[in-house]
């Protein structure tokens, strides 16, 4: 894909609705340096979903299409969850797998985008909840990371599978009691970040999604280094504000909360990563 | 002889009870019947002309600037538009859409039912719109409504339109806009 598909005909463009012209006018799209701060001027990649009101993954979510440095050449790979009744809304390229397939299916997707447009860069972006990503699917997650895929791969740990209405997840910390858990959880949250450094990710991130430009900084990182090195792991927490019963406006109330404990903001960078990110600094794009 | 809408649905599309295929190449298909590419272009004008609130659904290939044959097209749909006094109605996205689509101004390919309906199309020309979409989209008007599809395709064509022209490249474009305006004399429109 390039940035044409989003030229439009001019001999059509007075057909077509506002939203598309906008897309092409006034996105930030092509520009490298796009970011969160763009939200309010420009048009988004994402702006309609069918997400809780107020859920964090919402979000979380505005904020990343908005951070991608190269969202044209840019393939999610995503999973079933809430997160993924977003994906039939954004403006890039998504592939939806069978629940935690991902990273296989993102793992064969980069590498067979590499033999084909060999001198094209293409980022492959894995994005899908806790239960698909470090339950039902850690399986692929891990084995991705081993083979040292260059992916970067995005969990969205709300701690619960919310999208069938609430089951504990690895990832639920240990005594939270769900709508089907009632007995609470046995047993401690899975220390997911940890495991993925210990399984060769280059770069690794864990924080909430209080603050969009530090959601910006991890996520550019995460690309770049992927891009150039090997696989990179986000961990987010994007509470779901249903399950957790809040209201819609309490969710960032909730992640501040949680920025102070067991989820306060932690990064891992290898030195050769650290190079990367050095490299790509000076270059103005982070 | 196969029929228009609106035929229902049923496990399998209309074209495969109709026993209808895809034309082999330098043929068309006028509903279950092998043509010549002049007759169904005579047709397909024909059609477009007698019929109420004709409309010209162009897909991402010719909305966009992507290539020259799509800044070529862009044109020639623009011409035939006037040509057939069609309305054009663009399918842009075939995204589906929260939380409705606005009939008056899209199409849909996951309900294009909805703008036929609403804006009461009796014909349409489905140009530009990627297959597999085209696929589903014909499909889904041919079940629910009585409109007389047209689809102008530059790969193999679409058996579930009424009239199936394919490969349809700028300069077989150029000869239907032709054909529509010998049409449209003898019609005196
Ligand atoms: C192979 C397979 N198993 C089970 C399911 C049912 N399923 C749908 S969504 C979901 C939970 C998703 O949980 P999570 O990944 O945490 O995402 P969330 O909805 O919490 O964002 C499950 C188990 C499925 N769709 N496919
Ligand atoms: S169920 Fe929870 S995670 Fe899913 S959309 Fe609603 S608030 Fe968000
Ligand atoms: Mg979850």
């Amino acid at each position: 894909m390039s940035f044409k598909v989003y030229q439009i005909n001019p001999e059509l463009k007075d057909v077509m609705p506002q939203e598309i012209i906008d897309l092409e006018e006034k996105s930030t799209l092509n520009n490298p340096k796009r970011g969160v701060m763009d939200l309010p001027f420009y048009k988004e990649l994402i702006e309609e979903h069918s997400l809780c009101a107020g859920c964090p993954e919402a979000a979380a979510l505005r904020y990343i299409m908005a951070s991608l440095p190269n969202p044209e050449d840019t393939i999610i790979v995503n999973s079933t969850g809430c997160t993924s009744l977003v994906f039939p809304h954004i403006a890039m390229h998504t592939v939806h797998s069978l629940f935690g397939n991902q990273n296989a299916v993102a793992s064969g997707i980069k590498r067979v985008l590499e033999y084909r447009y060999p001198d094209r860069v293409k980022d492959v972006v894995v994005l899908a909840g806790d239960g698909a990503t470090v339950d039902i699917g850690l399986d692929c997650t891990l084995q991705s990371f081993f083979r040292q895929e260059k992916i970067t791969t995005i969990c969205f740990d709300n701690e619960v599978y919310a999208n069938t209405g609430g089951q504990e997840s690895g990832m639920t910390p240990k005594g939270h009691v769900f709508k089907m858990a009632p007995k609470g959880k046995q047993f401690e949250k899975v220390p997911m970040w940890q495991l993925a450094i210990d399984s060769g990710c280059k770069y690794v991130a864990r924080l909430t999604v209080s603050s969009p430009k530090r959601v910006e900084s991890v996520i550019k990182k995460a690309v770049y280094v992927a891009r150039y090195l090997g696989p990179t792991y986000v961990h987010l927490y994007t509470p779901c504000i249903l399950e957790i019963g809040l209201n819609s406006d309490q969710g960032l109330e909730e992640m501040r909360a949680r920025d102070k404990e067991r989820f306060e903001f932690f990064e891992y960078i290898t030195p050769e990563a650290q190079e990367v990110i050095d490299r790509v600094k000076a270059e103005g794009l982070l | 002889m196969a029929k228009l809408g609106p035929s229902g649905f049923s496990p399998y599309p209309v074209a495969i009870i109709d026993k209808v295929l895809n034309p082999p190449p330098g043929k068309a298909l006028l509903f279950d019947e092998l043509v010549d590419e002049e007759v169904a272009m005579r047709e397909a004008a024909k059609a477009m002309l007698t019929r109420e609130n004709p409309t010209i659904f162009p897909g991402p290939q010719v909305l966009y600037a992507w290539n020259e044959d799509a800044k070529k097209k862009a044109k020639q749909v623009k011409e035939l538009a006037q040509v057939l006094n069609a309305k054009i109605i663009p399918m842009y996205d075939y995204r589906p859409k929260y939380p409705k689509i606005n009939p008056e101004v899209e199409i849909n390919p996951n309900h294009p039912n909805l703008t036929i309906w609403h804006n009461n199309i009796k014909a349409c020309i489905f140009i530009g719109v990627h297959c597999h979409y085209a696929n589903v989209a014909l499909k889904i008007i041919r079940a629910e409504t009585d409109c007389f599809t047209i689809a102008m395709c530059s790969l193999e064509g679409h058996e579930d339109a009424m009239i199936t022209l394919r490969d349809q490249h700028p300069e077989e474009l150029d000869k239907f806009i032709e054909i529509a305006k010998q049409v449209k004399a003898e019609l005196g429109k």
